[in-house]
């Protein structure tokens, strides 16, 4: 094989290897939120309410604990799980039980969870129950928010801003 | 089945591009020295770009930003090759371990570099990924969003990654100590486990050779030119990216993420990793017997200790007492059984006036001893105008197709098990030529045997071909499997020398009559 046709070989495989790298690390273009869309998402850290009542401990309860731990009330540590419910329009969009974190079950129960909706006006009706009840919710908000495309919602749980927030 | 066609396409390809490069320079052939030079090209991006680098949410988008629009010639050039090195040293890893894995390199002795290996496939990901997220532009945000999701799936996490990027105000400085600490500190260590990669084996080739890192240095930094890699609009928590230009190589696992889902992406991750870890002990293989040293004629040279091309001898004191005298010592887990140690000793030569050749370390399956013995007796029983004789090794071109009543044939475990010697003791018993084969250029089947033999041959390596050897009686043909026309080459022209061997030889010849 002649000299240059070696070269012409050699520079022409080098340049399709640059090629390559060149094309494939920008083409072809991700859609990842789909045009005219926003995205919600469902995102909370939230301690569920204790399983059971706290208890008033009697006197002779109190005198078999070691001094240092006769604490008047007894409270279960475990905590209930949590579900949440987000409906867009009357449809159930978002759904999630979360059991609490821990042996003991004593942590905080997390969710997480996202949803592409159309851009526009929406009716949310979002529930959370954090007890051990079997039927209805603890909170509730119904809200109608109007979502720019692209925007992200998102739906969170802070009791000291009055329960489920929306940012 | 599939691998055996893999392996037919891919050998296709090395040797068009040998045509085209020679085997010296033939990237398919160097895949691992060209990972290490992508390394290289990356460490030195990377520290100028540390410098540079602001490690605060206001600063970190807009430091690397101002390098493309106000410094395109020195930090803009350096971070678009930083970019591009890390694809290309993705790639030539994958391409690696794909040849590896057709050529059934996972087990036996290669079982270690097999395993250490894989797990570099992880940590280029996870460096390479979170080198994306300090530039913090949309595509960081992207790629770090995705991998919060992804870690957040798993029951460990509970959410909490996801959390840290719910909103602009979320996002604090420390998070990029934390960017920082996942990009460097997952590459060094990559670089510690590459390391750990390449223990078991000698003369590791940590560079590509200069023409081809030239060249592929250069490849690079011209695409650098030419197609700078900028920064996307900054990141910004409150709106989610949606059409984004996203580098395929080293992001794809988050768009497959998000057309499956987090099992499936950890599936197709955490599957892949494991099967490749499992792959060697998924066959077994019976390991051929490995080299064994003889105490009384091993006089501690250290030739084989420096021609082994795993690393699996050592040399200690010799059990003769003597002081100063060694030993070499085979450690039987790193022997591959190529037989380049024997080819290496010198008291491997057939010149020995001892009836049985033993040399100082030999393989018990194919002695050296066998050797010389069959090819005395295959070199008396031929008669006729040529009596040519060819070494070839059992991975390369199959010496027994040209097998014939003037040529005589052996298969050697690898053609670095022949000791030139035998090349001269051959034309010295009768033999009109000698053809010398194994794999091609740079594609031995045990690294370095052609390699060694060629630089034995040409007298630049010991043990070496003595020079009054007539090299017109010695065709060197280095062929693959299904190449043997260039042996039926090599012999058509030895077969158009006169008969008789001239100089030295000859008279040699004559006195052994
Ligand atoms: S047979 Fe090969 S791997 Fe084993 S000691 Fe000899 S040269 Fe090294
Ligand atoms: S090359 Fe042979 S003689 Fe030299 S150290 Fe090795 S085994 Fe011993």
């Amino acid at each position: 094989m002649s000299r240059a046709f070696s070269w012409i070989g050699q520079i022409l495989l080098y340049a399709a290897f640059a090629a390559f790298i060149g094309v494939f690390t920008r083409w072809p273009s991700y859609q990842h939120l789909q045009p005219d869309h926003a995205l919600v998402k469902l995102s909370l850290i939230h301690h569920g309410q204790r399983v059971g009542e706290c208890r008033q401990l009697s006197a002779e309860e109190l005198e078999k604990l070691p001094p240092n731990m006769r604490a008047p009330m007894s409270c279960p540590r475990e905590r209930s799980p949590i579900l949440v419910e987000v409906d867009i329009d009357g449809d159930t969009v978002l759904r999630q039980a979360a059991q609490p974190s821990g042996l003991s079950r004593d942590g905080v129960a997390s969710v997480y969870q996202r949803a592409e909706v159309p851009a526009g006006v929406h009716r949310f009706d979002i529930r959370l129950r954090d007890s051990a009840r079997t039927e209805g919710f603890d909170y509730e908000r119904i809200e109608v928010l109007e979502l720019r495309p692209a925007q992200i919602l998102v739906i969170d749980f802070n009791a000291g801003k009055g329960g489920i927030t929306l940012q | 089945m599939i691998r055996a066609s893999s392996l037919a396409a891919w050998n296709s390809c090395e040797r068009a591009l040998d045509t085209l490069f020679g085997g010296a320079l033939n990237p398919l052939r160097h895949l691992g020295a060209l990972a290490f030079l992508f390394f290289l090209l990356l460490a030195i991006s990377g520290v100028y770009l540390y410098a540079v680098f602001d490690t605060s949410v206001e600063g970190a988008w807009r430091s690397i930003d101002d390098l493309s629009r106000d410094q395109w010639w020195l930090g803009g050039l350096l971070r678009s090759l930083h970019r591009y090195a890390a694809d290309a040293f993705v790639l030539v890893m994958l391409l690696h371990l794909a040849r590896e894995w057709l050529h059934g390199h996972y087990r036996g002795f290669r079982r270690y570099s097999w395993l250490t290996g894989v797990p570099l496939l992880l940590f280029a990901f996870v460096g390479a990924i979170g080198g994306f997220w300090l530039k913090w532009d949309r595509l960081g945000q992207f790629s770090a969003i995705a991998t919060a999701e992804m870690l957040d799936w798993l029951p460990i996490f509970s959410a909490a990654f996801t959390r840290n990027f719910l909103g602009n105000e979320a996002v604090s400085d420390r998070l990029f100590s934390l960017f920082v600490f996942v990009h460097i500190g997952v590459s060094l260590l990559l670089l510690f486990l590459a390391w750990f990669h390449v223990q078991r084996i000698s003369h590791a080739e940590m560079l590509p050779s200069r023409p081809l890192a030239l060249g592929a240095t250069v490849a690079l930094l011209t695409l650098a030119l030419l197609s700078p890699v900028m920064s996307q609009a900054p990141a910004d928590l409150s709106v989610a990216p949606g059409e984004l230009a996203i580098d395929w190589l080293l992001l794809f696992i988050h768009p497959v993420m998000y057309a499956t889902s987090p099992g499936w992406a950890w599936a197709l991750s955490a599957g892949t990793l494991l099967l490749l870890f499992a792959l060697p002990f998924a066959t077994r293989s019976v390991r051929p017997p490995v080299a064994r040293v003889d105490a009384a004629n091993c006089n501690g040279c250290r030739q084989c200790f420096d021609d082994c091309p795993y690393a699996a001898i050592t040399l200690l004191p010799h059990p003769d007492g003597k002081p100063g005298n060694e030993i070499a010592v085979v450690q039987g887990e790193l022997c591959a059984s190529c037989g380049i140690c024997t080819g290496a000793c010198p008291p491997s030569t057939p010149f020995r006036s001892v009836e049985t050749l033993t040399p100082g370390i030999d393989m018990p399956q194919s002695p050296i001893g066998a050797l010389r013995a069959q090819l005395e007796a295959r070199l008396a029983a031929m008669g006729g105008d040529h009596r040519i004789v060819v070494f070839g090794c059992d991975h390369g071109a199959r010496a027994s197709t040209v097998e014939g009543t003037d040529v005589a044939a052996f298969s050697l475990l690898c053609t670095g098990m022949l000791p030139p010697s035998f090349v001269e003791y051959a034309l010295r018993r009768g033999a009109t030529g000698v053809v010398v084969t194994g794999c091609r250029e740079n594609g031995c089947e045990f690294r370095l045997g052609n390699q060694w033999t060629g630089e034995r041959l040409r007298g630049a390596r010991q043990p070496r071909l003595r020079s009054r050897v007539p090299r017109e009686r010695l065709r060197v043909a280095w062929a693959d499997r299904g190449e043997e026309e260039s042996l039926h080459a090599a012999l058509r022209e030895l077969r158009k020398l006169p008969r008789a061997v001239s100089g030295p030889i000859r008279r040699l010849q004559r006195g052994m009559r």
